[in-house]
Parts: C-alpha cells; sequence; structure tokens
C-alpha cells in the first residue's frame, strides 16, 4: 500500500517537475525583445519546414475527407429526399470538428515529429551545446524560431484543409451525384455562421498549434540525446500530442458549443 | 573584469556528482594564461565534465571555479554568456552545423556578435579558414568532410571571434597520423601565434605531452599528479607511472573486481 502510494506520489511529482520545466521553457524562448533583422529569416525558414512543406499531406487529407463526407451523407440524406442539406453537412463538420482535428494530427505527424528529431540531433551532435558555447541561445535560436512557426503555421493550414475539404465534398455532391449547385451552396452559407462555426473552429486550431508545437519542441529539447532517445521522444511527441488534441477538442467543444 | 594574474582558470575545491557516483572530490588546479595545458587520465574520470564545469554548462556541488576572475558557477544567464566570448571550444564531434556550408559555419559567431560589413566578414573568415588550410573547402557542407578537416574547420569558427582561450575536447580522437600531426601542429601555433590559452583533454600522452607545457592526471575525482610533461614521465608515483607508460595492470586493475577465479570456476552457479 505505501509502496503503492510512493509509486503514485512519484509519478505525480516527476508530472509536475516536467510540466514545469517545459513552461520555464517556453517562457524563456518566446520571452524578451525579438531581434526582428536576426530572427525574421530563421522564422521564415521554419514556417517553409513546417508550414509549406506540410501542404500536400493537408491538401489531399483534406480532400479526401471531404469527398468521402459528401458521399456517405448523401447516401444518407437521399433517402429522406433532403440531399441540398449535404452541402451544410460536409461545410459543419469539416469547420467545427474534422478541420481542426485531422489537421492538428496530420501535423503532429507530419511536422511534430520532424521537429522533435530534428532538434534531437542538433542534441546529439552536440551542435545545441556548441550554440551555447558560441555565446547565442539556443532557444532563442533554435527553439523560439520553431515554436512560433508551428503557431502560425498550424491554423493557417486547418484554413487550407476545410477550404479544399468544402470543395472535395462539392466535386462529389454536385459534379458527380448532381446535386443542384444552387442549393449546395445556399444551403451551406446559411448553416454556417461565421463567429459560432468559422472562429470557434480556428480559435481550436490556434488552441491544437500551441500543444502540438510546445510538446514536439520540447521532447526534442528535453530528450537522451542517443539514437534509442531521440527514437523514443519522436513516438511520444506523436503519442502525446494525438491524445492531447482529441482531450481538448472535447474540452473545447463543451464550451463552445455545449449551451443547449 | 579583466585581471592579469598568471593564472587565467582556478579551481578551488571542486566538488560534483551525478547521481550518486562523485565524479570529482576537491580538485585544486591552475591554469596558466598564454600556457598548453593538457588534462588527461583514463576514459570516465570525467575529463569532458571538467570541461563542461569550467565552460559553464553545468553547475558544480561546491568550490568555486574562476574564470579570468569571475566566479564562472555564480554567473547570471546573460554574464555567463558575455564570458563565453572569451572562450571557444572545439567538439569532439566538431558540432558544425549540418545544414550550412564551412564558410557560412565559420562566418555564424561572427554575424551574431558582430556588426561587420559582408566584405569585413569575407575576410576574417578567409584568413581562419586559411589558418586551417580549409581556405578551398569554404563551399563543402560539413556532410562532404571528412573527420580530420571536419575538426580543422570546427577549429576556424571557434577561432572565429578571437577567443583569449580554446578548450580541446578530444581533439585526436580517432584521427589517422596525418590528421594528428596536422591538428598537433595547429594547436601550437594557433596558441603562440593568437597568443591564447590552451586546454587540451585528451588520453593520447605522447602527441599531448609533446605540446603540453604543464599536465594534469586525473583519476577517481582527484589530481594524482601535476607537472610539466617531463617530471610526470618519470614520476614516483605508481598510479601515474602506469597510466603516462600505458602499463595494462597496476594500480588500476586489469580486472574489474570479482570473486576469486578460481572459486568462480569450480564452484558452480550452473547455468
Amino acid at each position: 500500500m505505501i509502496t503503492q502510494l510512493r509509486i503514485l506520489g512519484k509519478a505525480g511529482l516527476d508530472w509536475l517537475s516536467v510540466t514545469g520545466r517545459s513552461g520555464f521553457f517556453v517562457a524563456r524562448s518566446l520571452c524578451g525583445i525579438p531581434n526582428v533583422r536576426k530572427g525574421l529569416p530563421l522564422l521564415i525558414k521554419q514556417l517553409y519546414a513546417v508550414g509549406v512543406l506540410s501542404l500536400p499531406i493537408i491538401i489531399v487529407s483534406g480532400l479526401f475527407i471531404g469527398m468521402v463526407m459528401s458521399l456517405q451523407g448523401y447516401s444518407i440524406l437521399v433517402d429522406y429526399g433532403s440531399e441540398q442539406a449535404v452541402g451544410q453537412m460536409v461545410s459543419l463538420s469539416l469547420v467545427r470538428e474534422l478541420g481542426p482535428v485531422v489537421t492538428a494530427l496530420l501535423f503532429a505527424g507530419r511536422a511534430g515529429s520532424s521537429l522533435t528529431a530534428e532538434i534531437g540531433l542538433m542534441k546529439a551532435t552536440e551542435q545545441i551545446t556548441s550554440l551555447e558555447m558560441l555565446g547565442v541561445d539556443p532557444l532563442r535560436y533554435v527553439m523560439a524560431p520553431r515554436l512560433l512557426a508551428g503557431f502560425i503555421a498550424l491554423p493557417l493550414l486547418t484554413l487550407i484543409f476545410n477550404v479544399v475539404g468544402i470543395w472535395g465534398g462539392a466535386l462529389v455532391a454536385v459534379d458527380w451525384l448532381g446535386v443542384y449547385d444552387g442549393s449546395f451552396w445556399a444551403n451551406m452559407q446559411a448553416a454556417t455562421d461565421f463567429r459560432e462555426d468559422v472562429l470557434n473552429g480556428t480559435i481550436k486550431s490556434i488552441a491544437f498549434a500551441l500543444v502540438v508545437t510546445w510538446i514536439a519542441v520540447f521532447q526534442g529539447h528535453d530528450l537522451v540525446p542517443t539514437s534509442e532517445g531521440i527514437g523514443r521522444a519522436t513516438t511520444k511527441t506523436v503519442v502525446y500530442s494525438s491524445l492531447a488534441v482529441l482531450g481538448l477538442d472535447f474540452i473545447l467543444t463543451a464550451v463552445m458549443f455545449g449551451d443547449f | 573584469m579583466q585581471s592579469d594574474t598568471a593564472n587565467i582558470i582556478e579551481i578551488r575545491g571542486l566538488r560534483f556528482s551525478r547521481g550518486d557516483r562523485v565524479i570529482f572530490d576537491g580538485v585544486d588546479m591552475d591554469i596558466s594564461r598564454g600556457k598548453i595545458t593538457a588534462i588527461m587520465g583514463p576514459s570516465g574520470t570525467g575529463k569532458t565534465t571538467l570541461m563542461r564545469l569550467i565552460t559553464g554548462q553545468i553547475r558544480p556541488d561546491a568550490g568555486t571555479i574562476l574564470v579570468d576572475g569571475e566566479n564562472i558557477s555564480s554567473l547570471s544567464r546573460n554574464d555567463l554568456y558575455r564570458v563565453r566570448r572569451k572562450m571557444g571550444m572545439l567538439f569532439q564531434s566538431g558540432a558544425l552545423f549540418t545544414d550550412r556550408t564551412v564558410y557560412e559555419n565559420v562566418a555564424f559567431p561572427l554575424r551574431e556578435h558582430t556588426n561587420f560589413t559582408e566584405s569585413m566578414i569575407r575576410d576574417l573568415v578567409l584568413m581562419k579558414l586559411h589558418a586551417v588550410g580549409l581556405r578551398g573547402a569554404r563551399d563543402m557542407l560539413p556532410s562532404e568532410l571528412s573527420g580530420g578537416m571536419t575538426r580543422r574547420a570546427a577549429l576556424a569558427r571557434t577561432i572565429a571571434l578571437d577567443p583569449q582561450m580554446v578548450f580541446y575536447d578530444e581533439p585526436f580522437a580517432g584521427q589517422d597520423p596525418i590528421g594528428m600531426g596536422v591538428l598537433l601542429q595547429l594547436i601550437k601555433l594557433l596558441n603562440t601565434a593568437l597568443g591564447l590559452t590552451s586546454v587540451v583533454v585528451s588520453h593520447d600522452i605522447h602527441e599531448t605531452a609533446s605540446i603540453a607545457d604543464s599536465l594534469y592526471v586525473l583519476s577517481e575525482g582527484k589530481v594524482i599528479g601535476k607537472g610539466a610533461p617531463q617530471e610526470l614521465m618519470s614520476s614516483e608515483s605508481s598510479m601515474v607511472a602506469q597510466f603516462m607508460n600505458g602499463k595494462p595492470d597496476g594500480p588500476v586493475p586489469f580486472h574489474y573486481p570479482a570473486q576469486d577465479y578460481l572459486d568462480d570456476l569450480l564452484g558452480g552457479g550452473a547455468v
């Protein structure tokens, strides 16, 4: 009994200490006056690495998810003769839920894991220490641009995912299954509210961006610099960020759409 | 706070442990300005850890480390970065930034810490690269360099800001005889030409002894021998003699502690 309590206590303390360290880590990386002349090129490079290079997977996934939803929605709605409502079904589920969540999960797998592995390898090859020895703070030079790039890129990728998804839905419903395009778009526009749906979805994606990037960069910074350690940290990044995204999504949905 | 004492680094009563393992237990050390000091000792005695302590990457449990008159372990983060600009460190792996060319690697500290124009940076980078013989390799990426070239390119980056002291972490490990000869000559040459203080951590005894002005031998958390290389070679201490002459058995036993061999063989413990 005492042993179990002790194990529980130790786990709790460990968790608190990691959380505390990661909090200080983000604060130390981002607080202070940014040096625009030196920082901007670094930020742009990272935006390219985590944002632009994630575009193919985001666009392809968005397209197929929109198409599948449209197909599934049509097959159910057509029985009730209300297949014009497929537009609003696609747009609401994408904008409110699937867009932010699926983009964040894909982002964790594509960009988060590569952030962790890259920082981990820099640590293993002493590049981080060598920055310190050259009098350059690695938190400001390596971590801050990556954190900011993730914070900026994920919400934008989510918007692109939504747009492409809706377009994929229209492709299947209107161009293939023959839903009248006037009612497809008009129903969608009437049902989708900017503040209630688009804005809330974007807020979700911003929250996911903070969590996923934080986990990815911190795991890279905190790992044991061996090949085994890098592998473990990369796995942790994907697992923790996926769980965090799904958990956080439920809480945010309850707060945003829970008052009936 | 510039002081002109003879010792640029003074370590007093240094204690450091990692977990339950005591790495340093009361180490005192003086490193003279303008000289090459070598720190030697068997693997696992914490030579690299000592270097990390001196450069403030980790903090000691007790004791003081004065670098150019400043106590490294009590400095704030900003002061530490300021003091580190007087130091250069050559890592065992070179630690070049893998996404930049040799030229950009050497230019990096200059771009970060000075407001020099591009043409001044170019001149300085080429001078440093010329000093290590890699002016022709400026456009190569670190992945295209051989082990010896990587270390020389890293050395050029280390001296880019003209530090007062340079720390070499196992500079000869894994080098072929030519590469080793080049590095030995470079360390000696740079020390004289730039008026540096050099600290070399190594266990290549003869090579290091040939260029060092003084030697420290560490073992089991303590300094077991210090002095000029010649003195140590003929040391009376059996421990120092074993290390300096590379004898397989002595105070540092060849066998890891175990029960009696015969008992072990005959005593069963059938597997």
